[in-house]
């Protein structure tokens, strides 16, 4: 009886561990498997280890990348979470501006990427662009396709908007989920508004906070359509990310066995960081 | 420390809107133990939250002794309160939370550490005072709540909003003792809102009842039981609540249906002077059964209950459904019980409120 049971389980995941193998671990499969090969044609491939792990570690090139790809998550998380949390607890918490609010901080969230990109390069032109023309109207020598400094700032700009609103409405809906009792009871014992946000709002936050890190930083780790279609990389390699890099690498020059070792690679470092936040944040305030 | 005076005060949430507190005039004496009593909805939070000062009253005035505090902030009012799920901050320990409210008022360090540590020890929370608050239990929490709200010494009062709503049975009971010792050794003013009878009249000395925003009746639980000035009150506190029977009068005897029952004759005066809807109220354990020389009334038994330590009696009297309180012992004959209605508890209602 206990036996049929189990087999009749088994049936029920096996749809899913369908999708799963033909949607992950199937083309996750090929990559390793193209990794380990020096690929020229259908018909001829050669064995070769880890060499291209081996090469793709040493390229000072895609070292760059990666360092520019780091500063580039970390600028993204230390301003649009703080801005994020901070713009969420400025939102009205009921009438009928909470609906206003929630759609105009939605729409960045609909575009397409690509368009996005589109958007700013357009506003951020110097010569016809609406914020280009008016920064150096105001005296700033503002040319994003021809200073690093310029090219990163827009960059980051343009993510910030891009994404802030995801952030707010995270930690909105957090927020509203927090009792009035806590409110009143913080009254009574006379707390400051500083904190009312330290120890209850931003305690009552973590989980959402957590959730706000995880995408963000997965997101901004693998950010491609919109610095390719801004600045495309420049000025020189300024902004050149790693999805951009990679993207050189396969399809661009079709080396699929080092393209194949880097991407395992990539994968590896946004899983061991989303590892390390998961557990930071969830270990934030465990008794000691 | 001081008495507190609501002065013409009323309530509406929305202007031109319901009163969700009729206007009403009532005092809390100066250390003494009240229980706000009603069903949900009667306007018992929103009472509570005006004395703390979390609602603002939309007409009349609240005064702290001879301090008009009604436009007062809840921080600036010294007063506690205790919500119906135990408010606690996660993050700090035991210690700190209890020292919150002293901390956010520049309290010296020296002077927190004493206060904490002596009210710690009186609710029992000695032991976990160096541990998290969040991985308490539920009364534990609850105790930590309370205690934010005593450890200030200029607190005028500790307002209650059903605090033991989350606790579990047993524990209610020693918690609700607990707060009476409380009440005994800082003698502070303690108001406790409850929609459970038991509650109210365990804990406080005076009982206010509340119904549709109105304060029907303020009084010790025994003069609640013994002589309710509504017959919602009569109904709402007891188990089985009071008798009610509509009825007329004459001379110095109360008429239902074909049933003559003598009332104090002061009060049937009066309630011929009142006129309106009336009826005789009387409490189902006050009711006794007729000895064998006296008449009484019949009362046809439906239904008769053994509720471990009494009998509950269902029948009726004519055509109205009476409950009948009676001792175990008490022999039942299933087609009638010959009882008396005692003439002291045989009381006579105008239109819902007592006469005389």
């Amino acid at each position: 009886m206990e036996k049929r049971e189990y087999q009749w389980a088994w049936l029920m995941v096996l749809p899913v561990v369908l999708v799963v193998a033909f949607s992950a671990i199937m083309p996750l499969m090929t990559v390793v498997n193209y990794s380990l090969q020096d690929i020229f044609g259908p018909n001829s491939r050669f064995f070769v280890g880890t060499a291209w792990f081996t090469e793709v570690l040493r390229d000072p090139a895609l070292h760059g990348a990666l360092i520019r790809q780091l500063l580039f998550s970390a600028a993204v998380l230390l301003i649009q979470i703080p801005l994020g949390v901070g713009l969420a607890l400025c939102l009205p918490k009921k009438g009928p501006w909470v609906s206003v609010s929630l759609v105009l901080l939605a729409l960045p969230l609909l575009v397409p990427w690509n368009v996005v990109g589109t958007i700013w390069q357009v506003f951020s032109r110097p010569d016809v662009g609406f914020a280009g023309v008016i920064l150096n109207g105001i005296g700033f020598d503002y040319n994003y396709t021809g200073d690093s400094l310029d090219a990163w700032l827009t960059v980051l700009v343009m993510d910030v908007w891009h994404w802030t609103s995801l952030v707010i409405l995270l930690c909105y809906a957090g927020l509203q989920a927090i009792p009035d009792a806590f409110y009143q009871a913080a009254r009574i014992d006379g707390a400051s508004r500083w904190a009312v946000f330290r120890f209850i709002e931003l305690p009552k936050l973590k989980g959402v906070l957590l959730i706000a890190v995880l995408l963000r930083f997965i997101f901004s780790f693998r950010i491609y359509a919109e610095p390719f279609v801004l600045t495309g990389g420049g000025p020189g390699n300024a902004t050149t990310f790693l999805s951009q890099s990679l993207t050189t690498m396969a399809v661009g020059q079709f080396d699929l066995g080092p393209a194949a070792a880097f991407s395992l690679i990539y994968f590896l470092i946004i899983l061991l960081f989303s590892y390390v936040f998961y557990l930071t944040i969830l270990n934030m305030d465990r008794e000691g | 420390m001081s008495r507190i005076e609501l002065n013409n005060l009323a309530h509406q949430y929305a202007p031109g809107g319901d009163y969700a507190l009729q206007p009403m005039q009532h005092v809390w004496e100066d250390g003494g133990a009240y229980a706000l009593l009603g069903p949900s909805g009667c306007g018992k939070t929103t009472l509570l939250n005006i004395i703390s000062g979390l609602v603002q009253p939309s007409e009349g005035k609240v005064m702290f002794g001879e301090r008009d505090v009604t436009n007062l902030s809840p921080e600036r009012r010294n007063i506690g309160q205790v919500f119906q799920f135990p408010v606690i901050y996660d993050t700090m320990t035991v210690f700190d939370n209890l020292a919150f409210p002293l901390r956010n008022r520049s309290m010296d360090e020296h002077y927190i550490n004493q206060r904490v540590t002596h009210i710690a020890t009186m609710l029992g929370l000695e032991d976990v005072l160096k541990r998290r608050a969040n991985n308490l239990t539920a009364d534990a929490k609850q105790k930590i709540s309370l205690g934010r709200g005593l450890v200030r010494e200029d607190v005028a009062a500790v307002l209650f909003d059903e605090p033991l709503t989350v606790i579990d049975p047993h524990l209610k009971w020693q918690l609700r003792r607990k707060l009476r010792e409380v009440h005994e050794q800082l003698n502070l003013t303690l108001v406790y809102v409850t929609h459970d009878q038991t509650e109210a009249l365990t804990f406080a000395d005076k009982v206010v009842v509340m119904l549709a925003g109105q304060v029907l009746q303020v009084g010790t639980p025994q003069a609640l039981f013994e002589r309710p000035e509504h017959t919602f009150v009569g109904y709402f506190i007891g188990s089985p609540g009071m008798n009610f029977m509509a009825c007329s009068v004459e001379g110095n005897e109360a008429v239902v249906g074909d049933e003559r029952i003598a009332v104090d004759p002061a009060m049937a005066e009066a309630a011929r002077l009142a006129g309106g809807d009336l009826q005789l109220g009387i409490r189902p354990e006050l009711i006794r059964p007729a000895a064998a020389d006296e008449t009484g009334h019949l009362i046809k038994v439906d239904k008769v209950e053994d509720l471990g330590d009494y009998v509950l009696v269902t029948g009726h009297l004519g055509e109205h459904e009476v409950h009948v309180r009676l001792d175990e012992s008490e022999k039942i004959d299933s087609d009638g019980l010959r009882v008396v209605f005692p003439v002291d508890n045989a009381l006579l209602y105008a239109d819902d409120k007592l006469v005389g």
